[in-house]
């Protein structure tokens, strides 16, 4: 009886809650008070994002002068002028700090009040700054922030460390009430809990113009990202220009033309990449999710039958064709001098059986191979050949998560990236007790769209939240999020993108103790409005404002 | 639960498998693809003719009422060369030389160039496409921008660049009068470029009404010159964060110019907590024992200093707004605030109410009612007011926000039951977002499938999208909201017969969106694919 009473009262509440701007889903997550009533207050670390590791902040506030203001090598540093990355990073943020249209000659009459900070140096501590090189997973990011007279110093051992460090000091710069940049006296000490923080976008479900890549990479930057995951090609599209095999885009891009990415424009994204320290992981997904592939390279896919005829479409690459091994070599020989990155991501998921199953030529060999009906056998074979290509050209590669669960051999260092919601916790166990490297991706599907604050949702995973050793947590060296393309193009991406994924770089950057949400809300409401200033047409977090609304239209 | 559909539905290619179906559906590249919404009538044939920017010209037929110099017209001849022909630049050599000139001849009944479109616009067009010329024919000039839209929308071009327009001949009237978007301007401000160019987004989509929910809790962006301290005090920012009546003006007129009313939402005696902020003593004290508590709640509809602001504040929302409809809001009246105030409980009791809080709150919307009436406007509100009054005027609109389709069908009857006039909005709460396809839920909709007389359904005026702000700003706008209004646009002004297969309709509305993304609304996709002009902004 009590039971009826409860769920009366529950529709009840249902009934009433429905509130004309509410949503009826959302009241009833666990905090639906948060929800709507949450006090935009300010948080002690100010618009921080993602959250340094430590942090001192003191009362006593410099001003900024937008005229006099200089950043520059400090005397001890291991990067001069000559180091292009950091004088782009410099000119970058003083833009970014001051906006480039406010450049004013400082006004003589010295102006009473706190202290003037002239200066922030930048100082390389390492003996290689590693400032022509590209950024790995094993780059150094640390670095060491003193805002304070007579100069603010950012010491870090490579240039990697020193982009963060710019970006926080960026975030730390406010405008008082005339309007005047001010920033307090800090100290921050500060590096990534995980070394792999990286957004997967997906150019085959629809084309992803350049600009729209370079301002995510701009994005990404501002929330200490660093790795884009860049899933070029899949079954839709094949927008990659090979200069091998230019016929794959001539024939399976949108249009040969105007949908696809020349050697200079992936040139020019790993550059601007690099330039922010950010990786470039490509991947080539094989052997399903292939369909574009067959358009411009001709028996490289399973043509299917039906009963004992070819039906005319096809199935995924065709595994038993030395073709096919001869033409993934000379490919892959080809993507490994393309990109500079140490690694290859090589796909290897949701592989469909039933065209390998009709063909009878694939039957045939299955039984030379005494596969049996085991398919994933044949998979297996299939990815072992590639596997040791790829080794060939001194890649690393990752896989996603069925690679290795279907007993695939797997160099040491390969990265295993687990995708699937269900059991992950499982896997995470499984393949850590392998020894392998992982990534996880499978909280942080971001093309999964929902009515209210979803990044909370983001925001609370933990991702050594698995059984297992220390040891174990170790090899978990990040995560990525995901925005797959079914329904996003250079329209929507960018809102749909940000803020949500700052929750997900805040989680892999920041100490797993960081998990106030409250105080998360406050800071992230911030630096969202601070992506918009900077021109990223960033979503809202609930009702409110920036004091720069987007002007993009 | 979620972690299962993850998995059955495989990494990338999850929900609508079955869509794939759909994708492949040919689009043939080299006919026209169709109009959105679909017209009323419509015969075409293969027959095409080649039009040359350089010799296509609109002119008024000699029977016209309206000739040269009607503002309307000559204005929109302008906007509607730049998107029949949007590669042309003026500057190119002549390459169809040897082309006949092409001219398209409208004809109007009413010459009504200077005035506001309004609840009894015809907007009936007759478009006849044949060897060099095209005749439009209506009633209104509102009729004539309908059909430029339509004739828009059949010119194509081929591989080269060439534009053709195929032998067509369309009689085309909407199905219902009311076909709006609401914009919620107070949870987020959104600047005027982006209402302009919403109002541009909803003419190619043939809405013709916006409802600007302009004020609510969270900000009062409306500078009144009545109160100038309503946004001075009441704006997120009292600058930078408010419609100025120049900002207010230049809506209403380039609305007008699409044959577009703009009605005004002025919410109360609920969500008013903004408006507060520059008006001392509107809103009621609330209690908490014998102490004022100092939190405000709705309007107070216990003083007389009430209803004289709210006489002069609508005094000028009536003249500011040329439409003769205004929205009064009345929903969501949150009663905890009242019934701890002792000055509104005496009056209460002095009114006979004893506690039943909604007849204060009928006692308040009437009082409001008979202001607006003698402004000669007629009054719209929301589901609420008529839930629990029921004296209200018989000409108030009826505006149904709330339930799932079995309670609004229900509440339709009724309310037309009683011979009131109603707007359905409940269906298209458009800023509530899922994963999919969901435009075909907007598009699924059948308003008039609830049991009633003849009579009763057309009591139905129409239908209302709502984007309510909450999450919602400049950054996130265009794409949420097209094209996922433009199904309800068709379901709104189509024969309901004619357009009740999604499948049908997908391919239309796929090429409906790249041509928003050519005319420069960044409208997102509804599944894989491209557009041939993707979209060039971030």
């Amino acid at each position: 009886m009590s039971a009826a009473l409860k769920l009366a009262l529950l529709l009840l509440a249902l009934g009433f809650s429905q509130g004309r701007q509410h949503n009826y889903i959302d009241e009833f997550d666990e905090e639906p008070k948060a929800e709507t009533e949450r006090v935009v207050g300010a948080s002690k670390y100010g618009s921080l994002w993602p959250l340094p590791q430590k942090v001192k902040v003191s009362d006593v506030s410099f001003k900024l002068s937008s005229g006099s203001f200089r950043i520059s090598d400090a005397k001890g540093s291991s990067a001069g002028p000559g180091c292009m990355l950091l004088q782009n990073a410099y000119r970058r943020y003083y833009e970014y700090v001051f906006g480039s249209a406010r450049r004013q000659e400082l006004s003589k009459s010295r102006q009473t009040g706190p202290a003037v900070l002239p200066e922030l140096q930048v100082w390389i501590t390492s003996p290689d700054s590693e400032c022509d090189g590209y950024p790995s997973v094993t780059s150094d990011e640390s670095y060491e922030l003193t805002v304070d007279l007579p100069y603010a110093v950012l010491k870090a051992p490579k240039v990697w460390g020193a982009l963060h460090g710019l970006e926080t000091f960026s975030q730390l710069v406010y405008e008082d009430e005339y309007g005047a940049k001010s920033i307090n006296s800090t100290t921050i000490s500060d590096f990534p809990r995980f070394a792999h923080r990286g957004i997967l976008l997906d150019s085959s479900r629809h084309f992803l113009p350049i600009k729209v890549l370079l301002a995510n990479l701009e994005a990404m930057a501002m929330n200490k990202i660093n790795v884009f995951h860049w899933h070029i090609v899949d079954e839709p599209s094949f927008p990659y220009l090979s200069r091998t095999f230019p016929q794959l885009s001539q024939q399976g891009a949108f249009h040969s033309y105007t949908h696809v990415y020349t050697p200079a424009d992936v040139k020019m994204v790993i550059e601007f990449g690099r330039l922010r320290g950010i990786r470039v992981v490509p991947e080539f997904d094989t052997p399903g999710h292939t369909h574009s592939w067959g358009k411009g390279q001709s028996d490289l896919l399973t043509p299917c039958y039906s009963g004992s005829k070819p039906t005319g479409t096809f199935g995924p690459v065709n595994p038993i064709l030395n073709t096919t091994y001869d033409f993934m070599s000379q490919f892959f020989k080809e993507i490994s001098t393309v990109f500079p990155d140490a690694y290859i991501h090589l796909g290897g998921d949701e592989v469909d059986f039933s065209c390998w199953k009709s063909n009878p030529d694939i039957q045939k060999f299955m039984v030379q191979q005494g596969f049996g009906q085991d398919y994933s056998k044949l998979e297996s074979f299939y990815i072992q050949k590639l596997l040791d290509i790829v080794s060939t050209t001194k890649k690393g590669y990752m896989i996603w998560q069925e690679v290795f669960d279907n007993g695939v051999k797997l160099k040491p260092d390969t990265v295993v990236h687990v995708w699937i919601g269900r059991g992950v916790n499982d896997e995470m166990s499984k393949v850590t007790a392998a020894g392998y490297t992982t990534i996880l991706s499978a909280p942080w599907y971001l093309d999964y769209i929902s009515y209210g604050q979803d990044w909370q949702k983001y925001y609370k995973v933990e991702p050594l939240s698995f059984n297992g050793t220390e040891q174990q947590k170790k090899l978990v060296i990040g995560g990525e999020a995901c925005l797959w393309g079914e329904y996003v193009d250079a329209t929507n991406l960018t809102p749909r993108l940000w803020p949500r994924a700052s929750a997900v770089a805040e989680r892999l950057w920041s100490a797993a103790d960081v998990t106030d949400v409250n105080d998360a809300y406050n800071r992230m409401a911030l630096h969202r409005c601070r992506m918009v200033a900077r021109g990223i047409p960033a979503e809202p977090l609930f009702t409110g404002y920036c004091p720069q609304e987007y002007k993009g239209i | 639960m979620e972690a299962v559909c993850m998995v059955s539905f495989g990494r990338y290619t999850r929900p609508h498998f079955h869509l794939l179906l759909l994708v492949i559906l040919p689009l043939g590249l080299h006919t026209v693809a169709g109009v959105w919404p679909l017209p009323q009538t419509f015969t075409s044939s293969i027959e095409r003719y080649p039009l040359n920017p350089q010799a296509f010209y609109f002119g008024y037929g000699r029977q016209s009422a309206a000739q040269q110099g009607c503002s309307v017209l000559d204005s929109a001849f302008i906007r509607y060369f730049s998107l029949i022909f949007p590669d042309y630049t003026g500057n190119g050599v002549l390459r169809f030389f040897e082309d006949k000139p092409f001219h398209i001849e409208i004809s109007v009944d009413h010459d009504n160039c200077e005035s506001y479109p309004n609840e009894d616009s015809s907007e009936r067009y007759n478009l006849s496409v044949s060897a060099g010329q095209a005749s439009l024919n209506a009633e209104t000039v509102w009729g004539v921008l309908r059909g430029l839209e339509t004739f828009s929308q059949l010119v194509y071009q081929d591989d080269f660049g060439s534009y053709f327009v195929n032998k067509t001949e369309i009689d085309d009237f909407p199905r219902f009068q009311f076909r709006g978007i609401l914009l919620d301007t107070s949870r987020h401000y959104l600047p005027v470029q982006d209402i302009l160019k919403t109002l541009d987004a909803m003419a190619y989509s043939k809405f013709n009404v916006f409802h600007w929910h302009i004020v609510d809790d969270p900000s009062f962006p409306y500078q009144s010159q009545t109160f100038p301290d309503l946004s001075s005090k009441g704006a997120f920012h009292p600058m930078t964060h408010i419609y100025t009546q120049s900002d207010v003006r230049r809506v209403i007129s380039h609305a007008r110019m699409w044959g577009i009313r703009v009605l005004p939402e002025f919410d109360s005696p609920g969500h008013t907590k903004s408006w507060g902020k520059g008006q001392s003593d509107l809103l009621t004290p609330c209690y908490s024992g014998s102490t004022p508590s100092g939190a405000f709640g709705p309007v107070n509809p216990v003083l007389p200093s009430t209803y004289q602001f709210m006489a002069r504040l609508f005094k000028e929302v009536s003249s500011v707004f040329p439409d003769s409809y205004i929205h009064l809001g009345g929903d969501e009246v949150d009663f905890s605030c009242w019934s701890s105030n002792p000055d509104i409980r005496a009056f209460m009791q002095k009114m006979g109410f004893g506690v039943d809080f909604t007849k204060l709150e009928a006692f308040y919307i009437e009082n409001i009612v008979n202001i607006t009436s003698a402004l000669n406007k007629t009054v719209i509100v929301w589901q609420d007011v008529f839930d629990y009054h029921e004296r209200i005027p018989k000409d108030t609109v009826l505006h149904i926000w709330k339930g799932t389709p079995a309670s609004y069908m229900a509440e339709l009857s009724r309310m037309t039951k009683a011979g009131m006039r109603v707007l359905l909005a409940a269906p298209w709460y458009i800023n509530h977002i899922s994963y999919g396809q969901d435009w075909r839920d907007y598009y699924n909709v059948k308003p008039l499938n609830f049991s009633g007389t003849e009579e009763q359904k057309k009591l139905v005026i129409g239908g209302e999208v709502c984007m309510w702000g909450e999450y919602v700003d400049a950054t996130n706008l265009t794409p949420r909201l097209w094209p996922r209004a433009s199904a309800a646009a068709e379901r709104l002004w189509s024969d309901e017969k004619q357009t009740s297969s999604v499948s049908k309709a997908f391919p239309r509305l796929q090429d409906f969106r790249c041509k928003l993304v050519r005319r420069g609304i960044r409208a997102e996709p509804l599944y894989v694919g491209h557009c041939k002009h993707e979209y060039q902004g971030v």
